[in-house]
């Protein structure tokens, strides 16, 4: 084959993170991808302004919850220990539910991971999506990638610190817009804002800004690469994670190799080259200075920005697009060997993949399963210890108990507080003289817990066992039929021997 | 100086030191630690300069910043003390009924109460307030002196016989026994008709015998029917509640030589504010009335 395509240029781009090429000593070399344009490229693009727009909007959609809760629809509540979710409100004692989503999102990462591949990495990382976007202002101020390395190589002039400047400025602008999105999830977005301009808001809302500043204009704009290569633990536990089946970028040597570029062909007419060009556009493009014709590497975080740089060039030479492409393993190993038709869609269907699905669809249902059958309602009791038990002089024992009574929705209510499980015992509020065997009413305000010290006494003459158990129950007095109804147990005290003696 | 010897193998420069032919690699340190290390000594510099840091013979020396631990405790104690403020002088001012009707006012002296008894008063109550024998329990509702808020002020502030205060509370309880006022037969025939009025077991010959004994010896104080008299801290005979035990033997015991508690004045020790939440902490107990 003789042929030489016009317009593609050889590109002098070497892969930096060359394993052979990397010491463990020798300092970083900075990457300086190329723009490229393609399918992926675009996807990117949209899956970086929808992950942006939902953190940055996210604190500002309002939720109407009635008078008596923030209007803010998601909300990190520390100071009252509250996380509202548009229509789920969680107490700290529900915590599972963030527990369990997490679970969740774990078993997610699996699943996509084993599927397709590293796409998490590749797309919606927080390093990814900030560093393209830190690309994007490089980019523009700087040039792409030759102006970028003649610039690095300039030595220090008017003209490059201006550049330098104007660069770094944006980026510490997007940086502290990234750590300043970040507090309105934990207090009324509007007011803090105000707040935090007029310089009236808490130290630790300036403090975690400065942090959040500083590690996106590092993360983002210097380290980079690095993050996903040395910080994070995510590329060494994929490869317990990939299988044959999973998608991942694959140079597709089988058909590539030899490799041979333009000058190659002219020169060496008589032998059979593959269709890689070696045109090192893949390379160049690549934000993780790797050579993916070297195949999967633990620095590819599949952002497929050189498929999209190979099938440009692909489609220029006229050759089939897919030289480098999302395959599995199993995928080339059976073109390698030629038993495969090339267009064939990868299983997707096999039982790890059931697996996966079924965890987290069963953890997912078993938590909505929580949400609409949770209680609004709950009662802790704690009984004294110091003393125990307390004689009182007509020979009555007393026990005391500190009864909290969580009301978890958002509107005052009355619940009746009774005992049941221990006859003749009465109940009494302390500093109340109303004495009562069927029940006290407590007012509970919204969304609160009431803390209330109740006396429990009765004759320790009808108690066979010096510990006995019996329950308070609150129930809401107006809650009708299905009314809310919480039950707890606790233990009466008796002394070990009846009488005066000590 | 020898000259710098480079290993053939990795590049790297030796240290020169050579141990059976087998050199050692002088490799260098990375360059973040290396910087991470040069930013420690200066921030150790600038911390010796600021804070207190270097021990000499009398103390150590006292840094730029007048920082130190003593006076960082002084500082949060007066940021605490006031914080409390506006409470306390609203405590020293109001009178127990109507701190008890603002209810943040009364939750705020019963927990300001139920630290200050942990340091003055569970000595001898115990830290629960559930007193032992000859110290009362706080919890119940028998008070020989009185369980009302004013009243446990009034003990609070003057104490028990305890002689330094003039308006301190007293009584005394005539030692029949030791001073041969009754005989033991006479004690016990009293005992008996106490354990009869407790509803206890007791012997009702000697009770009979003991009735006209207590209405002549005993009633003065502890009144006509047992029920006792709180003027003179003359404990209630007809409960359950004993403070000094109430088997036979120890009321013989407690008639023939009484046991007297002394509880000292607060009145001088403490501010207006503290006794005011230890009452309404100790009437807060469950026993109040």
């Amino acid at each position: 084959m003789t042929t030489v395509y016009k317009d593609v240029d050889r590109i002098e781009a070497d892969a930096v993170n060359k394993p052979e090429q990397r010491s463990l000593y020798a300092a970083r070399v900075k990457v300086h991808p190329k723009r490229t344009h393609g399918t992926f490229r675009t996807l990117k693009w949209w899956v970086m302004a929808i992950t942006l727009t939902i953190y940055y909007v996210t604190p500002w959609l309002r939720w109407d919850r009635g008078d008596f809760a923030p209007h803010q629809a998601v909300l990190v509540d520390l100071a009252t220990r509250r996380f509202y979710f548009f229509f789920i409100e969680i107490w700290p004692q529900e915590f599972y539910f963030v527990g369990g989503l997490l679970v969740m999102a774990g078993v997610g990462l699996f699943l996509i991971t084993s599927t397709v591949g590293r796409a998490w990495c590749g797309y919606t990382c927080p390093q990814t999506v900030w560093t393209d976007l830190f690309l994007v202002i490089e980019r523009f101020v700087e040039g792409d990638r030759n102006a970028r390395i003649k610039l690095d190589a300039a030595p220090w002039s008017f003209h490059k610190i201006a550049l330098r400047s104007t660069k770094i400025a944006i980026w510490l602008l997007i940086a502290m817009a990234t750590g300043g999105a970040w507090i309105f999830y934990f207090a009324d977005a509007p007011t803090l804002a105000y707040n935090f301009f007029t310089l009236n808001a808490a130290p630790v809302a300036y403090s975690t800004v400065a942090v959040l500043t500083g590690t996106t204009f590092i993360f983002a704009g210097f380290m980079r690469e690095q993050v996903c290569t040395y910080m994070c633990p995510w590329p060494r536990i994929q490869s317990a994670m990939l299988d044959e089946h999973s998608l991942v970028v694959t140079y597709n040597d089988w058909r590539g190799e030899p490799r041979g570029s333009q000058r190659d062909r002219r020169q060496h007419g008589e032998t059979t080259y593959g269709d890689c060009i070696d045109c090192n556009l893949c390379v160049a493009v690549c934000p993780e200075g790797i050579d993916i014709r070297d195949g999967q590497q633990l620095e590819c975080i599949t952002c497929a920005l050189c498929i999209d740089a190979c099938n440009s060039v692909m489609e220029k030479i006229g050759k089939p697009r897919g030289l480098i492409s999302y395959s599995t393993l199993s995928d080339y190993t059976a073109h390698e060997a030629g038993t495969r038709d090339p267009d064939q869609w990868p299983s997707f269907i096999r039982p790890r993949t059931f697996i996966y699905i079924f965890v987290w669809g069963m953890i997912g249902i078993g938590l909505l399963v929580l949400l609409v059958m949770r209680d609004r309602l709950d009662v802790n009791v704690l009984h004294d210890r110091n003393p125990l038990y307390v004689q009182l002089s007509d020979g009555n024992i007393s026990n005391g108990y500190s009864v909290k009574i969580l009301n978890k929705r958002t509107e005052p209510r009355t619940f009746r507080l009774s005992i049941e499980g221990l006859p003749g015992a009465v109940m009494y509020l302390a500093g109340s003289t109303k004495e009562s065997n069927t029940g006290l009413n407590i007012d509970v305000g919204a969304d609160r817990v009431r803390d209330i010290k109740v006396y429990v006494k009765m004759d320790p003459k009808r108690l066979k066992h010096r510990e006995t158990d019996f329950r308070f129950v609150a129930v809401d007095i107006n809650g009708g039929k299905s009314a809310d109804r919480a039950l707890t147990v606790a233990h009466f005290q008796r002394p070990p021997k009846q009488g005066n003696e000590e | 100086m020898a000259a710098k010897h480079i290993d053939e193998v990795s590049g790297t420069e030796t240290t020169g030191h050579e141990w059976d032919g087998i050199r050692e690699l002088n490799t260098p340190l990375p360059h973040w630690w290396v910087l991470t290390f040069y930013a420690c000594i200066v921030f150790a510099i600038g911390y010796v300069i600021a804070y207190p840091a270097i021990p000499l013979i009398h103390g150590a020396t006292s840094g730029v910043l007048g920082w130190s631990s003593r006076g960082a405790l002084q500082q949060s104690l007066a940021a605490a003390q006031a914080a409390q403020a506006g409470e306390v002088t609203k405590l020293t001012k109001l009178s127990l009924a109507e701190i008890k009707q603002n209810q943040a006012l009364d939750q705020f002296a019963i927990a300001g109460g139920r630290s200050a008894f942990k340091v003055y008063c569970s000595q001898c109550h115990g830290s629960g307030a559930e007193g032992a024998k000859g110290y009362p329990n706080l919890n119940d509702d028998d008070w020989l002196w009185g369980g009302t808020p004013e009243a446990i002020m009034q003990t609070i502030t003057h104490g028990i016989r305890y002689t330094a205060d003039p308006d301190t509370r007293d009584s005394q309880m005539p030692s029949f026994g030791a001073d041969q006022i009754l005989t033991h037969e006479q004690i016990v025939q009293v005992v008996n008709y106490v354990l009869e009025l407790s509803g206890q077991k007791h012997d009702a010959a000697a009770a009979t015998a003991g009735k006209a004994l207590f209405a002549d010896n005993c009633a003065a104080c502890h009144g006509a029917n047992g029920k006792g008299n709180r003027d003179l801290g003359a404990p209630n005979l007809t409960d359950q509640i004993w403070l000094y035990s109430g088997t036979e033997k120890a009321i013989i015991a407690q008639i023939t030589k009484p046991r007297h508690g002394v509880m000292p004045a607060w009145g001088g020790k403490l501010s207006v504010a503290t006794i005011k939440e230890l009452t309404l902490f100790v009437h807060s107990l469950g026993g109040g009335e």
